[in-house]
C-alpha cells in the first residue's frame, strides 16, 4: 500500500471539512423553510445506499490482500457480513461476523 | 420528568445521547487504526476527524485516497455519502432555524446521525420546548458522542502504529462498509438501489479515474427512485394519494 501524497491528503481533508459543513449549513443557515422538489429528494434518499455498495463491490470481487485476484473466501466473508448486517439490522453484528470468519480462515489456512 | 430549564434540556439530551458512544467509540477507533495503516500520523488523523466529523464520508475518502483516485472524485464520492446530513439540516430547520446565525453555524457542525435522530424525535413527539431549550437539547445529544469520536480516533491512530503489517487489515474497511449497508436497506427500493449499484460497479470499475463509482452510484440512485415510484410502498410513510394511485397503476 503506497503512502498518500500530502497535498492530496490535505486538499481532501479541507475540501471535505468545507463541503460537509456546507451540506449541513445549507438548509438551516441559508435555505430557511423552502422545500426541495420531490424528484430530487426521491433521488437523494438513495445516495448513501448506492454509493457505498458501488465503492465496496469491486473491493470484494478483486480484493487488495490477494493483489486483486478474485478469491472465494473474501467473496464469501463479504456476503456473510452483508447478510448478517441486513438481518440483524446491527452494524457491529455484521462486522463481528466478517472479522471472525476472516481471522478464522487466515489462522487455519495461511 | 418535565424539562423546565435550558440546563435541564441540555442534560436530557446528554443522557439520551450517552448510549450512542457505543457506536461512535468503536467507529472512531477503527478510523484511527485504518488511517494510521494508510500512513496518516496521529495529528493528521485527528485533524481529519475534527474537521470533517462524518464517519462514513471519512472512510470513503480514506479508501479512495489509497486507490490513488483523482482528488475531485474523492471529494464528490465522500460528499455524496454524506448528502444525508443536508436532509437532516432541512428537517431541523423548522425547530432551530430562528436561532442566531452563529448558533445555527455551531448546530450545523454538530448535525450527525445521532444528534439528528434523537432531536427530531424529541421535537416532534416530546413536550413543547422553547427555542433555547431545543438548542440545548440538540447540543446535549453531542455532549458525549463528539468528544468520544475525537478521542477514539486519537487512540485508534496510536494503536495503529503498533499493529504489524502482517495482520492484513486491508480487508477490514470493505467489511466495515458491508456491515453498514445492511441496516440501510430499510425498504425494497433501498435494496433495489443497493444491488443496481453493485451490478453496475463491477463492469464500471474499468472506467478511468474511479469514475465507475460515480456512474454506479448514480445508477443506483435512479433505480431506487424508480423503484420507490413503482413498488408497493411497504415501510414508507410519506405516501401522498397521487403517489399511491401511481403505485397501483
Amino acid at each position: 500500500m503506497s503512502d498518500i501524497d500530502p497535498i492530496t491528503l490535505w486538499t481532501v481533508i479541507i475540501g471535505l471539512a468545507v463541503g460537509s459543513f456546507a451540506l449541513r449549513f445549507a438548509f438551516i443557515g441559508i435555505m430557511g423553510g423552502r422545500t426541495m422538489p420531490d424528484w430530487l429528494m426521491r433521488h437523494l434518499r438513495y445516495t448513501a445506499v448506492a454509493i457505498i455498495p458501488a465503492l465496496v463491490a469491486p473491493l470484494v470481487v478483486w480484493p487488495t490482500p490477494t493483489g486483486g485476484e478474485p478469491s472465494l473466501i473474501h467473496l464469501a466473508v463479504g456476503c456473510a457480513t452483508l447478510a448478517v448486517g441486513y438481518f440483524t439490522r446491527n452494524v457491529f453484528a455484521g462486522m463481528g461476523t466478517g472479522a471472525v470468519l476472516l481471522i478464522g480462515y487466515l489462522s487455519l489456512f495461511s | 420528568m418535565a424539562i423546565t430549564t435550558t440546563s435541564a434540556a441540555f442534560w436530557k439530551g446528554f443522557r439520551d445521547g450517552a448510549p450512542f458512544i457505543l457506536v461512535s467509540g468503536p467507529f472512531g477507533l477503527l478510523f484511527g487504526v485504518l488511517a494510521s495503516e494508510a500512513g496518516l500520523d496521529v495529528l493528521t488523523a485527528t485533524s481529519f476527524s475534527m474537521a470533517v466529523f462524518a464517519g462514513s464520508a471519512q472512510f470513503t475518502a480514506l479508501q479512495l485516497m489509497q486507490e490513488q483516485a483523482p482528488t475531485v472524485v474523492i471529494l464528490i464520492s465522500a460528499l455524496a455519502v454524506n448528502l444525508r446530513v443536508a436532509m437532516y439540516s432541512a428537517s431541523l430547520t423548522p425547530y432551530l432555524g430562528e436561532a442566531p446565525l452563529w448558533k445555527r453555524a455551531f448546530a450545523a457542525y454538530f448535525t450527525v446521525d445521532q444528534s439528528y435522530a434523537l432531536s427530531i424525535v424529541q421535537f416532534e413527539t416530546g413536550e413543547p420546548l422553547s427555542l433555547n431549550q431545543r438548542l440545548a437539547y440538540f447540543f446535549g445529544t453531542n455532549g458525549l458522542v463528539a468528544p468520544v469520536w475525537m478521542s477514539a480516533t486519537v487512540m485508534g491512530a496510536l494503536l495503529g502504529n503498533q499493529v504489524p503489517e502482517s495482520w492484513g487489515l486491508d480487508f477490514v474497511l470493505p467489511l466495515a462498509f458491508l456491515a453498514m449497508i445492511g441496516p440501510m436497506m430499510r425498504t425494497p427500493a433501498h435494496v433495489v438501489a443497493c444491488f443496481t449499484a453493485i451490478a453496475v460497479s463491477l463492469p464500471a470499475s474499468m472506467l478511468p479515474y474511479n469514475l465507475g463509482l460515480i456512474v454506479a452510484g448514480l445508477a443506483g440512485m435512479m433505480a431506487g427512485a424508480q423503484a420507490e415510484l413503482h413498488l408497493p410502498p411497504s415501510g414508507r410513510k410519506d405516501v401522498t394519494p397521487a403517489q399511491a394511485q401511481e403505485t397501483q397503476a
